[in-house]
């Protein structure tokens, strides 16, 4: 492979794992908070035809992003007020959001199959782009590839390093202790769920605006789900979800490159590359039971009725 | 904010009961809403939606067809739900029934004996198992959520499907489409008189007595409530968790195949690349709707499988993309999940706040 081949193989690499990055970080951020959200892959549909519709609509992909943080913020707070609120049941109101959004991004999704919308432009960063080889893999990008960077490495450093990070951790771990402290539980969960919906948005608009430029209607196969699976994986630490996003991109972009190569396998049995891999990492990570409780939040999934 | 929730400190009967009638009202209003912001008279599309599928014998012969698959499926759910067991990759195990099943009646094409039929669907049932049992391994071996296991083995099962029926099993007189061919007749679901009633209407809502049943005066019943309700409980009484993850993950996978079977060799008539509209997932809408019951998940099964044909008739008749379905089924549930609150919890006006003062030196 010559160097211009392999930067390509990366730069794929990178574009096929930024959607994973980008809707794990904001699910991590919600269930470092004690929440689990299953219906990523619900925010990530509404956030992808709110933005394809939007940039369709104005011709500004910029705002169409924008747009899809809105509108998966916006359906988040469905779930957190029915799981916070309303003391519903965690999966089944997570599993409603994906469903919605199935049915949400079809509806909307119905007259634009096939259609494209305005794509996100590449940034080349001045005089860093010009590097040699590193050059267009790190700084010939489009922005939500930087953003993704960005807000990986502010998550990073806010939980580990900030009070507000030590608050939303300690309300996670264990709620009782955070409320006998005097801290706003149940607000500060509607933040996390929130941030967590216009991320998986975010990661959404990247779908349909940059790494999938025609509308069709399952643009997310799975991405949501595989998101999810990535949190357990990186044992809700940041920079161990980096490491999963860009394993899993890997491997969907090698099942993409195999089929192209004509390997002499199916290419169904190619595509479903990522899933088996996806039951295959969560097994070896989840025989260790002991690890996932150490790093588990303790209160994740659990409900919290403030008493007074 | 004027009114507070409170816990009853019991379940409200009433509630249980009223809050899924609360949630399909709530849906239904919600819907005329929608209709309207899409440009069409909200009466007339409920009308369509809701009412004029049931107005015929052949549109209520539908209602059971597509009522069947939903009922076989979340029945086996409730099941699992009330073992706290969260199997949602039905779809999955329906798919690998219907290939387990129409793969034997694939291979023998010339069976004609009558006891050929119950062999497919015993291969169908098995092939559900099998893709369940797969989750359960996984869980009690591994300790892998059961939510993401069952659910990646979705997409895995369809994209076996694919394989098969664009590859090895592609019908060769089919100009390339991808579908097998079609079942012999000794491999097809019987089918009752003139309507499209099959076997599986039947079965459906026997299965659902069945496990009805085995829920309430069973021991095995017994216990499944108890690991669900009250895990400790459950470990000090000595019943085995992971016996009775294997039965519940089994019992729903069995039945997912069943349903997955029957769909291909009756209404569908051969394998295809979609032989699912999502009933696995509407099943766990159905589950919930249901109350976990059995006899609940039958009327449950039936108002979701009007959903399936409300879609269809909003988009032959009204021009609406049939997404519409899935919006329906969306919002019911979260309707349904954001009432149930009032079966623990009561609305309470909260009174102007006692002085501070007073407040203080209680402290």
């Amino acid at each position: 492979m010559s160097m211009v081949e392999v930067s390509n193989f990366i730069i794929s690499i990178i574009a096929a794992s930024t959607p994973l990055l980008l809707a794990a970080s904001g699910e991590l951020v919600t269930e470092r908070s004690g929440v689990l959200n299953l219906g990523v892959e619900g925010m990530m549909l509404i956030g992808a035809i709110a933005g394809f519709a939007t940039a369709h609509a104005t011709g500004n992909a910029y705002v169409g992003v924008l747009v899809a943080a809105g509108a998966g913020m916006l359906i988040s707070m469905v779930f957190a007020v029915l799981t916070l609120s309303f003391f519903a049941n965690q999966i089944a109101t997570g599993l409603a959001l994906t469903i919605f959004g199935h049915g949400f991004a079809a509806l909307l999704g119905a007259n634009y199959v096939g259609i494209a919308a305005p794509v996100l432009g590449k940034i080349a960063i001045p005089g860093l782009a010009e590097i040699p080889f590193l050059g267009p893999i790190l700084f010939d990008q489009n922005i939500l590839i930087y953003f993704s960077f960005i807000m990986l490495g502010g998550i990073a450093w806010f939980l580990r390093k900030t009070h507000a990070g030590l608050i939303l951790r300690a309300v996670g771990d264990s709620h009782d202790a955070a409320h006998a402290m005097g801290y706003p539980v149940i607000p500060i969960r509607y933040g996390a769920v929130a941030f967590g919906g216009a991320m998986a948005g975010i990661a959404g608009a990247y779908l349909s605006l940059f790494y999938s430029p025609l509308w069709s209607q399952d643009l997310a196969a799975g991405r949501g789900w595989i998101a999810l699976a990535l949190v357990v994986f990186a044992a809700w630490r940041p920079l161990w979800l980096l490491a999963g996003a860009y394993l899993f991109g890997g491997i969907t972009y090698l099942s993409l490159f195999l089929q192209g190569l004509g390997v002499p396998i199916p290419s169904p049995l190619i595509s479903a590359l990522p899933y088996v891999g996806t039951v295959v990492v969560l097994v070896l990570i989840s025989r260790d039971s002991r690890r996932i409780r150490l790093n588990q939040p303790a209160c994740l999934g659990k409900y919290f009725h403030a008493v007074a | 904010m004027p009114y507070r929730l409170e816990p009853r400190g019991e379940r409200s009967q009433l509630w249980s009961y009223a809050s899924p009638v609360l949630a399909v009202v709530l849906t239904i209003v919600t819907m005329g809403v929608l209709f309207a912001i899409l440009g069409t008279p909200p009466l007339t599309a409920i009308e369509t939606f809701l009412i004029s599928p049931l107005l015929t014998v052949s549109g209520l012969a539908s209602l059971a067809v597509r009522a069947a698959p939903l009922i076989m499926i979340a029945v086996g759910l409730s099941f699992c739900y009330r073992a706290n067991v969260w199997n949602i990759g039905g779809d999955g195990q329906f798919t690998l029934g219907a290939i387990a099943g129409g793969g034997l009646a694939l291979f023998f094409p010339n069976a004609a004996f009558w006891w050929f039929y119950p062999i497919v669907l015993v291969a169908g049932v098995l092939g559900g198992m099998f893709w369940a049992g797969i989750v359960a391994f996984l869980k009690l071996k591994f300790n892998a959520n059961e939510i993401l296991t069952s659910l990646m083995l979705v997409y895995i099962a369809q994209l076996v499907l694919t394989w098969l029926v664009t590859g090895p099993w592609r019908d060769p007189m089919g100009y390339g489409f991808p579908q097998s061919a079609m079942f012999s007749a000794g491999a097809t679901t019987p089918d009752f008189g003139t309507t499209s009633i099959h076997l599986g209407c039947v079965l459906a809502p026997v299965i659902a007595i069945i496990l009805w049943q085995v829920m309430e005066r069973s021991v095995l019943g017994f216990q499944l409530r108890v690991v669900g309700q009250a895990p400790r409980a459950a470990r000090f009484a000595g019943f085995s968790n992971a016996k009775l993850t294997w039965i519940a993950l089994l019992v729903s996978g069995g039945l997912s195949g069943l349903a997955g079977i029957i769909e291909v060799t009756g209404p569908i008539g051969q394998l295809t690349t979609e032989i699912t509209p999502g009933y696995g997932f509407t099943a766990v809408i159905v589950a919930f709707l249901g109350r976990l019951h059995p006899i609940g998940v039958i009327f449950a099964g039936l108002l979701l499988a009007l959903s399936y044909l409300g879609g269809d008739a909003a988009q032959i008749n009204l021009h609406l993309p049939n997404a519409i379905t899935g919006i329906f089924q969306g919002v019911l549930l979260f309707y349904l999940l954001g009432a149930d609150v009032l079966i623990l919890h009561r609305f309470k006006r909260v009174r102007a706040p006692a002085p501070m003062v007073l407040a203080e030196s209680v402290k």
